[in-house]
C-alpha cells in the first residue's frame, strides 16, 4: 500500500535484496545524535519527489528505489539537512543525513 | 469551491480545537502515528481497517459508512475538519469519500500532521470519545467516482492526469520508493495520460501551492479546460489529492477520481499501457 510501513534497519520479512535496490540510513544532529520522527523525502535525479517516510524514533528511514541519483532529504523541527546516493545496482545502500537549523 | 471553503491553515485548527459542530478526524493508513499524538479531541479514521470492505475491492457502501460516522459521533450538520499523514494523501482520500456521501461542510488542514509537526504544535495522547450520533449518508455521487471502463473510454477524449512520480509513470519502478517493488501489474501508464506528479502541486511542508502556482502548473503540462478529467495513481489516494487540487482548490468542474488506478489497470487484460516518459 501506499501508506508507511515501519522504518527501521532490520527489512521487511520477504524482501529479496537481490531484486530490490534499497537506500537506508538514520537521520542526525550534529552532535551525531539520532533524530526522531523527521520526514525523510527521496528526490531523483532531476530533483522531483519521489516518496516520503517518516524515520523511526531511532532516526531509521530505507526507500526501495533503482540504480541512478537520488538525493535524501530530512525535515525536521529542529532542522533540515539533504545528501545524494548513487547506488550502482541492487542491493543495500547505506546513507546517513545530518540535519541542522 | 474556492481554497477558503476547503482548506484551513494550521493557525485556525489550533484556534478552533474547541468550536461548537466541529469534529477533527485524522486519516491515516499508520495509525501507529495517531497513538504516538494526534491533535487534541480528533478522533481516528484507519484508510485501511475503517474505510475499506473487508472483503471486495471496494470501500464501504452507504449503510456501513453510515454506521462508521455513527459510531465515531460525527452527525450530518458538523463541520469535519480532516487532516493525516503522508501529506494528506489519505485524509484528501476521506475528503473525496465524505463528498461522494454527501457529507456537507468538510475541510482539510493545509499540510496536515507534517506542518502540525514541523511547526512544534501540540499533540496529545489523550483517548478521544465522542457519543455516537445517527449518521445518514446520501446515495453515492459518482460524478466524482470514475471506473475501469471509462478509463478506457476516456484515452484520446479527456484530460487523463497520471500523478505518480514520473519513474512510476514512465514505468521504471512500479510503487513509490518506500514499498518493495515486486508487484504483478505491468508496468506504465494509460496512453495518452499526462504525468503530473501529486508532489508538483504541493510545498516542502506538505501545504498546497498557490493558486497561481496551480494554475501555471496545470497549463505548462498540457492540462485542456474544456475537457473532463480523470485523475489516477496507484491505489486513488494520491489521485484523491489532485482531485481536491482541481476541484475543490482550482473549482474545475467534471474532474473524477478513479481509484482503482494503476494497480486495477495495470492488471487488466487487454488494457492499453503506454511506456516512457
Amino acid at each position: 500500500m501506499c501508506g508507511a510501513p515501519v522504518q527501521g534497519q532490520t527489512l521487511p520479512a520477504g524482501v529479496d535484496v537481490e531484486k530490490e535496490t534499497v537506500i537506508t540510513g538514520r537521520v542526525l544532529a550534529a552532535d551525531g545524535q539520532p533524530v526522531g520522527g523527521a520526514f525523510v523525502r527521496l528526490l531523483d535525479g532531476t530533483g522531483e519527489f519521489t516518496a516520503e517516510v517518516v524515520a523511526s524514533g531511532t532516526g531509521d528511514f530505507r526507500f526501495f528505489a533503482a540504480p541512478g541519483t537520488w538525493t535524501v532529504r530530512a525535515l525536521s523541527s529542529t532542522g533540515n539537512g539533504d545528501t545524494t546516493v548513487t547506488p550502482e545496482g541492487n542491493g543495500v545502500h547505506n546513507v546517513d543525513i545530518t540535519v541542522s537549523k | 469551491m474556492a481554497r477558503s471553503d476547503v482548506l484551513v491553515s494550521a493557525d485556525w485548527a489550533e484556534q478552533n480545537l474547541n468550536a461548537p459542530k466541529t469534529v477533527f478526524v485524522e486519516v491515516d493508513e499508520d495509525t501507529s502515528a495517531y497513538d504516538g499524538g494526534h491533535i487534541e479531541g480528533a478522533v481516528r479514521l484507519d484508510w485501511r481497517k475503517d474505510l475499506q470492505d473487508g472483503v471486495r475491492r471496494d470501500f464501504l457502501n452507504r449503510e456501513q459508512f453510515s454506521a462508521l460516522l455513527s459510531a465515531k459521533g460525527i452527525a450530518n450538520d458538523d463541520t469535519v475538519v480532516l487532516y493525516g499523514g503522508n501529506n494528506n494523501w489519505f485524509a484528501a482520500y476521506a475528503y473525496w469519500y465524505f463528498k461522494l456521501y454527501g457529507h456537507q461542510d468538510i475541510k482539510l488542514i493545509d499540510g496536515g500532521r507534517k506542518k502540525w509537526e514541523l511547526d512544534g504544535r501540540p499533540l496529545s495522547k489523550d483517548e478521544v470519545v465522542r457519543p455516537a450520533t445517527t449518521y445518514q449518508a446520501g446515495e453515492p455521487d459518482t460524478s466524482i467516482r470514475a471506473f475501469r471502463d471509462e478509463v478506457i473510454n476516456a484515452i484520446g477524449s479527456k484530460n487523463l492526469v497520471d500523478v505518480r512520480s514520473p519513474d512510476e509513470f514512465s514505468g521504471k519502478i512500479l510503487a513509490p520508493a518506500h514499498l518493495p517493488q515486486e508487484q504483478a501489474q505491468q508496468r506504465g501508464h494509460v496512453p495518452g495520460a499526462i504525468n503530473i506528479p501529486w508532489s508538483t502541486t504541493a510545498n516542502e511542508d506538505g501545504t498546497f501551492k498557490s493558486d497561481e502556482d496551480l494554475t501555471k502548473l496545470y497549463a505548462e503540462k498540457g492540462f485542456d479546460e474544456s475537457k473532463e478529467t480523470i485523475a489516477y495513481c496507484r491505489i486513488g489516494e494520491r489521485s484523491s489529492h489532485t482531485w481536491f487540487v482541481l476541484q475543490e482548490i482550482l473549482g474545475k468542474n467534471n474532474v473524477k477520481n478513479y481509484d482503482g488506478s494503476w494497480v486495477e489497470y495495470g492488471s487488466l487484460v487487454g488494457a492499453p499501457i503506454e511506456l516512457g516518459a
